[in-house]
């Protein structure tokens, strides 16, 4: 099982949902978040003053996975985030030890 | 009759077409036809009490036949329309409306979030207090004969204005002759500008001040700064005992220093918004800067909230400015119209300049250009013909978009919300060129001469009001600079005058008034 986390933009997040649930991705989990990357952030500028506005916003994506599709979402992921300008984010993938459903009990590929 | 009250200087005007004998259909009602009923009225004394019988009977009289009430004027005291004393009330509600909630939308949008709660109720809480202060003894000391610098205690807790056993209320005068209004609106009305210029200040040291100590601090500043400031610029008897240049010296001597000086102020120029933009200044120095002040982002939490205020303070600016004319009446939509034009004019110009020189064109521009478009056209509305109002608006503009930047930079100081940048250069600016835009050669008013009542046969100089203007700019900041210094080290050494550094971190909102504006 792996635990793919992408960092994406806001607004592509409707089309990475419904592109998952086409692959059979039974759950995902979403945040908003704020960081930067090589995209940086933007000046703003109010009267007299001007703040640099560092943290972007974007939203953050957590989905467990099968280790059988793990290729087959991030390919989806990324074709479906992707605009191919600067700031379109990450998806990292990590090895996820257990899974355990609350209501059932059940473990591991059960669980997902 | 010391009581007889009225900004604007002796000597100018606009009202005025009403007190001469040009008839006026706006005007119907006014139980005095011609100067000469006015002048006898005048002699009479305008604090005599007219009897609501009356009152209700004088327009029908008015608009049965022209001569006969005139007549009969010669005999009655000037008694109060229904006309002008309706618009009054209406000008009284919009500048409380400018106040609560427009000026605190406007700042309380300016501030982080977590300061939002304590800048409403700062200006919440100011305007509450100067109100019972000015019923207290602020009207009696701003508006009754006295001193040139400060009035006298006859009107203080409103005493002699109502008088229950004989059924009468007394009357103000207004810049016409024989044309009045009741005195407790006109109490009302100029209580609602001591009270807004009071809230005005807060902007400066906004997010670091301790509540207690900017209350105590407008109480004696209200009492030291705005009342003899006021006293000075808008205090005269009215214009109902002038008859001749005898009557005219005696009576202008009982006007405030300024007003003698022959300092044009219409709607609060000096008054309001230089002087309460000096305080402000004076508090941002003496306070210091906000804590992370050039370091961490200050940036406003709501400009929709700012733009609110804006709309509202601009909406309720025709209630200061033309109901500053006291009557409902050509001088009134002239200070309408001019408010109007220079307030888009300056809206546009600060944001084309922002546009130009900093690359684009914001909502908070727009709604800092309207603020100082109104700041500047306020001394000079019922006094300057519409296109000098348009240019006024048009460079007060650009003038305070420098304002808050260059001179900011300049001067160095945390003036939070730009109450100096904005109220301070707009009102400097806006008194200089009402001096030039009220030349007749420049579409303006001119000096009305009461004595002839019509527009003085001296020739207008441009140079030398200009140089009255300066006078009367130079003395309210001088007097709010001092006044406010001595206040702001009494407040620091009794009280102290900030919040300690972390809870001036944590917000105002929660450490001062334990409440948050927002809940996520």
């Amino acid at each position: 099982m792996k635990m793919i986390t992408a960092i994406i933009k806001p607004f592509k997040l409707d089309e990475v949902r419904e592109a998952l649930s086409e692959i059979n991705v039974q759950g995902i989990t979403v945040t908003e978040v704020k960081g930067f990357g090589r995209q940086k952030g933007h000046t703003e500028l109010y009267r007299g003053a001007e703040y640099v506005v560092d943290f972007l916003p974007k939203t953050k994506i957590e989905a467990a996975v099968d280790d059988a599709i793990v290729d087959q979402v991030i390919d989806t992921i990324q074709s479906a985030a992707r605009t191919g300008k600067i700031g379109d984010g990450k998806i990292f993938v990590s090895n996820l030890e257990q899974v355990i459903r609350i209501r059932t009990g059940e473990t591991g590929n059960d669980a997902l | 009759m010391t009581h007889t009250i009225t900004k604007l200087i002796a000597g100018v005007t606009f009202a005025l077409a009403l007190g001469t004998s040009l008839p006026s259909m706006a005007q119907d009602a006014k139980p005095a036809a011609g100067a000469p009923a006015a002048q006898a009225q005048g002699a009479a004394g305008p604090t005599a009490a007219a009897p609501t019988a009356a009152e209700a009977a004088a327009p029908a009289a008015a608009a049965a036949a022209a001569p006969a009430p005139a007549a009969a004027a010669q005999a009655a005291a000037p008694t109060a329309q229904k006309g002008d004393t309706a618009w009054m009330f209406v000008a009284t509600l919009l500048v409380i409306m400018m106040t609560i909630p427009g000026l605190a939308l406007f700042y309380g949008g300016l501030v982080r979030a977590k300061n939002m709660l304590s800048v409403l109720l700062q200006v919440f809480t100011i305007f509450s207090l100067i109100i019972v202060l000015w019923c207290l003894y602020g009207y009696s000391l701003a508006f009754t004969e006295n001193t040139a610098f400060i009035g006298g205690f006859g009107r203080a807790f409103l005493k002699g204005i109502w008088d229950p056993a004989a059924a009468t209320f007394s009357s103000a005068a207004t810049f016409s002759k024989g044309v009045v209004i009741p005195e407790f609106i006109y109490v009302a009305f100029q209580g609602t500008f001591a009270a807004i210029t009071c809230g005005l200040i807060v902007g400066a040291f906004a997010e670091r001040a301790k509540f207690a100590a900017v209350l105590v601090f407008m109480v004696l500043w209200f009492t030291f700064g705005y009342l003899p400031v006021a006293h000075m610029v808008w205090f005269w008897t009215g214009p109902d005992a002038i008859k001749d240049a005898a009557t005219l010296a005696t009576e202008s001597a009982k006007a405030g220093w300024l007003w003698q000086k022959g300092a044009l102020d219409f709607a609060g120029g000096t008054v309001v918004h230089i002087n309460a933009a000096v305080a402000g200044l004076v508090g941002a120095i003496l306070i210091g800067k906000r804590v992370g002040y050039g370091r961490e982002s200050m940036a406003p939490h709501s400009l929709t909230m700012t733009m609110i205020g804006a709309s509202l303070l601009w909406v309720g600016w025709f209630g200061f400015n033309a109901g500053s004319a006291l009557e409902a009446g050509d001088v009134a939509a002239l200070a309408f119209i001019n408010t109007l034009l220079a307030t888009a004019a300056a809206t546009l110009s600060w944001l084309f300049g922002e546009w130009i020189t900093k690359g684009k064109p914001s909502m908070l521009g727009a709604a800092s250009g309207a603020v100082a478009g109104l700041v500047a056209i306020t001394p000079a509305c019922g006094f300057v013909g519409p296109m000098g109002g348009l240019i006024i608006g048009l460079v007060a503009g650009i003038v305070c978009l420098w304002g808050v930047n260059g001179l900011k930079r300049l001067i160095g100081a945390d003036d939070s919300l730009d109450v100096f940048g904005v109220h301070g250069v707009g009102g400097i600016l806006g008194a200089l060129l009402t001096g030039v835009f009220a030349a007749p050669q420049l579409g303006g008013q001119g000096i009305f001469d009461y004595t002839t009542n019509k527009m003085s046969a001296d020739p207008y100089s441009i140079g030398s009001q200009v140089l009255v203007q300066a006078e009367a700019i130079g003395t309210t900041i001088i007097w709010s600079a001092v006044v406010s210094f001595i206040a702001y080290k009494l407040v620091d050494v009794v009280i102290g005058l900030r919040v300690p550094e972390d809870a001036e971190r944590e917000g105002l909102d929660i450490t001062s008034h334990g409440e948050s504006a927002y809940h996520s």
